[in-house]
């Protein structure tokens, strides 16, 4: 099967090695801060940040389905939640270490990602976010309902405790489990990235942008569909349980439609089709609510709100989106308008 | 059988709140093929603004349509400002602008009228209707009759007028009203002017049997979202109907089948059947695209 | 008497003076506590499903505004910070965590709703900060063995639930009877009580139906429940949906023995939009007074409470029970903070909590008192039974429970 991509000029290709270089020790710095950043600030706010890695994973899964898919979920808040409970029942029930309860809470989530995918290759956008959307809101009254009870301990929840430091490491709880998150979240990244910019990740645009062409070329639209599905709730999966862990708590309360509704509002403003806009929208998603009740007491939704659109209008295509639009424009004017790649 | 045709006849009041919020979602999708998620609490801020005027001692018609007329300049006002820039954005961004419209509608609603229940007056009388041994609310049947009317409006609007041929050639295929002269901006607005003003009665007939609150249209919106689908979302007709059935459905699914703990979500499990077996709704138009 | 005795009085003396605990000698912080001021943290879903209860806060904020202006509390202003948790758990274990970790309040003060007050009470524990006179009556917060830093404040739906079922074994042992319950932890706690309260009555119960917050109306319920033949019907609803139960059962037809769960029973709130006339004949039990009730037209602890609403909260609903409530637990933790002086480390505010006597609120009902000491986390556990006759709540009964 020959790649989609043409052939590249060789000096545009010693010209990429370069910037190759410059992109991996940018990449190596920025690694550096990320780590420094546990002991630089407060446990509350590593605990914020723990939650950033969450998030980011998150936003990953859902933008392999959305973004590069474009498959509409409005219900991922719903995988979140099974990969939570799926943690916290083990580790509350079964007495299972925590950091065995992540994969499997991965594994559950794929299936159940799966599962649903499959009738939901007959739905195109407006039904399938229709019946994404019933997913999403459904899924608080799926843990309510009694005769589960006995597992997800009903309207109570499931309480956690939090996991120690391991080996003795004279870190606090809070910095090791930001670690833990974020080599979670690196390896998951680079899992993401080798699907998403091979094979399988054209594929997946393929049937986003032309589905009919994608078939008729060979691409088979209902395995690389439900595939998108799964794997897309094995992310959100996955950040669900990380997410129980740093909580400490679940509970159906802790998953409603509301969550489904920021994941979206998350991937967008983060950037579609962007496996950095993830990062991008969990930052916006976990800290713009907690600026605007900053802003405005009174009313903070509305600032959000505006925020919101505000986000939209400046950058349409997400911060990702600008981000590259703006770094094209640089390199545009640095080049002097020499060979324009694209990215 | 006395019990089954009460559950009949209160699914079908509440099918009539989901089936008149549905009509508007399906308005806006006419006018725009966009389903408008902030739909729910605009309808819900026209309705306080009727609240005050009422409160202020205007008598109960000339609020009505005081409001009605509100909502729809509110509603022109949005598209032409807020919705206008983003046109050609993606239509996620789209989407994320009408979840920022949602919740700034929501949180002002709350802001500026607290959020304890506020008693919205009915236009119907109060005593009970009697009809073949079972007693119906004056008002349910009333907002029932007002949804049917608007219904009747709509479709003779889209049918039979030129503006409404218009509006529907607008939103299939803007390029092509473009070359024959239809102002496609102005179109747009005048749907979202109208989807607003239908929300706003929606949201009037609706408030005296729920209570006037901020969060009044939360529960309603996704019912109302699957009527619309149910029916096929660019019908109207559909949509009012999807309304009802959908209102009996959740109302015997808990009484009969499941109990009122997961009624919803199997409510909702077979409206995704449904639509996975007829993807365009029960009464939509089967879409093909040339390839 | 001679020099020696003379010196060793005088040692005395002064050694006394030196080592008496005196009030003003001995002061002792911590975070949170100075000398000029006190910092109270408090969460409430000021946005989400459970917004309704957001006016708590807003009238505690306003309470401890007017404290601030009579001189704060021992020569303290009240810094009260408050935050959204939105009814979410999650949310409600971030802003716990940026209260004591980042703000340094001394207590966090009336948290709102069993889900986020579950999900903090660990850390809260842990952290050895209390969770003081929280705003949930789910039965598990008077627990000072296995969370000494965690208390109630309002009468616990249990004990609530079960005086209903005792009334009714008492009053009509036939009773055939229906439930309507809010699916969480708030309709459950209360379904249980009332069986408990039934014991083996309990299985006269011919339906027993729920419905979710996001219910638009719960009239197919009441249609269902007088399907059922029933003659006693228990409605535990919060107000919206306490208001549609009382207008629909009325609109049908079905006239139970009808038992009100206190958080509905505002006269303002619910009992006017369902339909005073509707409304008579429901039993309820009571710990405060309720401000639109003429018999307290004329009680002082009313008029302070409304000539507070007037001046520091003029934009809250003054027939709003919730707001009542705020001025009754904000006058609580003021009463904490004053019993601990110049103490106020965390340790002796909750000391102080454990140790309220006979406290009588003016805005609770005459006979209704708060006790706690250390081993009894409960501070309301007393309630007397009311029946509404169509203008006000007539209590009838004697103050039960403790």
């Amino acid at each position: 099967m020959t790649t989609v991509s043409a052939a590249v000029p060789s000096a545009a290709v010693a010209a990429s090695a370069v910037s190759g270089k410059r992109r991996l020790i940018g990449f190596v710095l920025l690694l550096a801060i990320v780590c420094a950043l546990p002991f630089l600030v407060s446990n509350y706010r590593t605990f914020q940040f723990t939650l950033v890695l969450i998030y980011a994973i998150a936003l990953l899964g859902l933008n392999i389905l959305t973004g590069y898919n474009g498959q509409i979920s409005l219900g991922h808040g719903a995988f979140y939640a099974i990969g939570a409970y799926v943690a916290a029942i083990l580790m509350d029930k079964f007495g299972v270490p925590y950091w065995l309860t992540v994969p499997v809470a991965g594994v559950v989530c794929l299936g159940a990602g799966f599962l649903f995918g499959l009738p939901a290759l007959r739905l195109e956008g407006l039904y399938l976010a229709l019946a994404t959307f019933a997913l999403g809101v459904a899924m608080p009254q799926l843990l309510k309902y009694k005769h589960l009870e006995h597992w997800t301990g009903g309207v109570q929840g499931i309480v956690i405790i939090k996991p120690d430091p391991p080996f003795g490491l004279p870190i606090s709880q809070d910095q090791w489990l930001y670690f833990f998150c974020l080599a979670i979240m690196l390896l998951m990244f680079a899992l993401g990235a080798n699907l998403l910019r091979g094979r399988v990740g054209r594929a997946l645009i393929a049937i986003r942008d032309h589905p009919v062409a994608a078939e008729a070329m060979g691409v088979n639209n209902a395995l690389y569909k439900s595939l998108a599905f799964g794997v897309s709730a094995m992310y959100t999966g996955v950040a669900g349980a990380l997410g129980a862990i740093a909580v400490q708590f679940v509970a159906p309360d802790s998953f409603s439609i509301f969550l489904s509704i920021t994941f979206v509002v998350g991937i967008v403003i983060g950037g579609l089709a962007s496996i950095a806009g993830a990062v991008y929208g969990a930052i916006f998603i976990q800290f713009v609510p907690n600026i605007a009740d900053q802003i405005s007491k009174a009313a903070p939704w509305a600032i959000y709100g505006v925020f919101l659109i505000g986000f939209m209008y400046a950058m349409p295509v997400g911060v990702a989106g600008a981000i590259r639009i703006a770094w094209a424009r640089i390199k545009r004017r640095t080049t002097g308008g020499g060979e324009s790649q694209t990215s | 059988m006395d019990a089954f045709l009460n559950q009949v006849f209160a699914g079908l009041a509440t099918g009539g709140i989901y089936a008149s919020v549905a009509l508007a979602l399906v308005m806006i999708y006419q006018a725009t093929h966009l389903v408008n998620f902030a739909q729910g609490e605009i309808a819900m801020f026209s309705t306080y603004i009727a609240w005050t005027l009422i409160e202020a001692g205007v008598p109960y018609w000339p609020a009505f349509f005081l409001t009605v007329a509100i909502a729809f300049t509110l509603g022109v006002l949005i598209e032409r400002i807020i919705v206008r820039p983003v046109e050609q954005a993606p239509v996620l961004s789209v989407v994320v602008v009408f979840i920022g419209l949602l919740v700034i509608f929501n949180s002002l609603a709350g802001w500026i009228y607290t959020y304890t229940i506020k008693v919205f007056p009915s236009p119907f009388p109060k005593q009970p209707v009697q009809f073949g041994g079972h007693s119906f609310s004056a008002h349910e049947l009333g907002a029932v009759g007002v949804t049917l009317v608007v219904l009747g409006l709509l479709y003779a609007f889209f049918r039979y007028t030129p503006l409404g041929l218009a509006m529907r050639a607008a939103a299939q295929n803007p390029e092509s009203s473009r070359l024959v002269g239809i102002r496609v901006g102005w179109m747009l607005a005048l749907g979202w002017g109208l989807a607003a003003a239908i929300g706003a009665i929606a949201g009037m007939m609706v408030a005296p049997t729920v209570y006037l609150d901020p969060n009044m249209m939360a529960g309603i919106l996704l019912y109302a979202f699957a009527a619309a689908l149910v029916g096929g979302v660019d019908n109207p007709g559909g949509a009012v109907l999807g309304g009802f059935i959908v209102g009996v459905l959740e109302n015997l699914l808990g009484t009969y089948v499941i109990g009122n703990e997961l009624k919803l979500s199997v409510a909702l499990v077979l409206i995704i059947s449904v639509l996975v077996i007829r993807p365009s709704g029960l009464f939509g138009k089967v879409h093909v695209s040339r390839v | 008497m001679s020099i020696k005795q003379w010196l060793v009085s005088a040692a005395a003396i002064v050694g006394l003076a030196l080592g008496a605990p005196s009030a003003l000698a001995q002061k002792k912080y911590d975070p949170g506590a100075s000398d000029t001021e006190i910092k109270i943290g408090n969460m409430m879903p000021y946005s989400g499903p459970a917004s309704a209860y957001g006016t708590i806060g807003k009238a505690a904020a306003a309470y401890f505004k007017k404290v601030n202006d009579e001189g704060g509390i021992n020569g303290r202003k009240i810094n009260f910070i408050s935050v959204d948790d939105g009814y979410s758990p999650p949310k409600a274990v971030e802003m716990a965590r940026r209260l004591v970790e980042q703000d340094e309040v001394l207590v966090i003060f009336n948290p709102l709703g069993t889900p986020s007050n579950s999900a903090i009470q660990k850390y809260m524990n842990a952290k050895k900060v209390p969770q003081l006179f929280v705003a949930t009556g789910a039965t598990k917060w008077g627990d000072p063995k296995n969370f000494p830093w965690t208390m109630g404040w309002q009468p616990n739906y249990q004990t609530e639930g079960a005086i209903y079922g005792h009334y009714i074994v008492k009053t009509k042992p036939g009773a055939k009877i229906a439930v309507l319950y809010q699916n969480d932890d708030y309709g459950k706690d209360y379904l249980k009580g009332f069986k408990d309260g039934l014991g083996d009555k309990a299985k006269q119960i011919v339906a027993e139906v729920s419905y979710e917050v996001t219910d638009p109306t719960v009239d197919s319920q009441i249609v269902q429940l007088k399907g059922s033949g029933a003659d006693v019907f228990f409605n535990i609803t919060t107000p919206k949906f306490a208001a549609m139960a009382i207008r629909k059962a009325y609109d049908i037809g079905w006239t139970p023995l009808h038992f009100l769960n206190n958080v509905s029973q505002s006269v303002g709130s619910v009992l006017t939009p369902a339909g005073l006339e509707k409304s008579v004949g429901l039993i309820t039990v009571g710990y405060l007074k309720d401000s639109t009730d003429k018999q307290w037209e004329n009680d002082p602890g009313m008029n302070e409470f409304k000539a507070f609403m007037k001046k520091y909260y003029p934009d809250g609903n003054i027939t709003d029970s919730f707001n009542v409530y705020g001025y009754a637990v904000a006058q609580t933790l003021a009463q904490t903070l004053k019993q601990a002086g110049n103490n106020l480390t965390r340790e002796n505010v909750m000391k102080q909590a454990a140790n309220l006597k006979d406290l009588q609120l003016n805005v609770a009902l005459p006979g209704v008192k708060i006790n706690t000491s250390a081993t009894d986390f409960y501070p309301f556990e007393s309630m007397q039974l009311e029946r509404f006759d169509g203008k006000q709540w007539v209590l009838f009964g004697e103050v039960m429970g403790k």
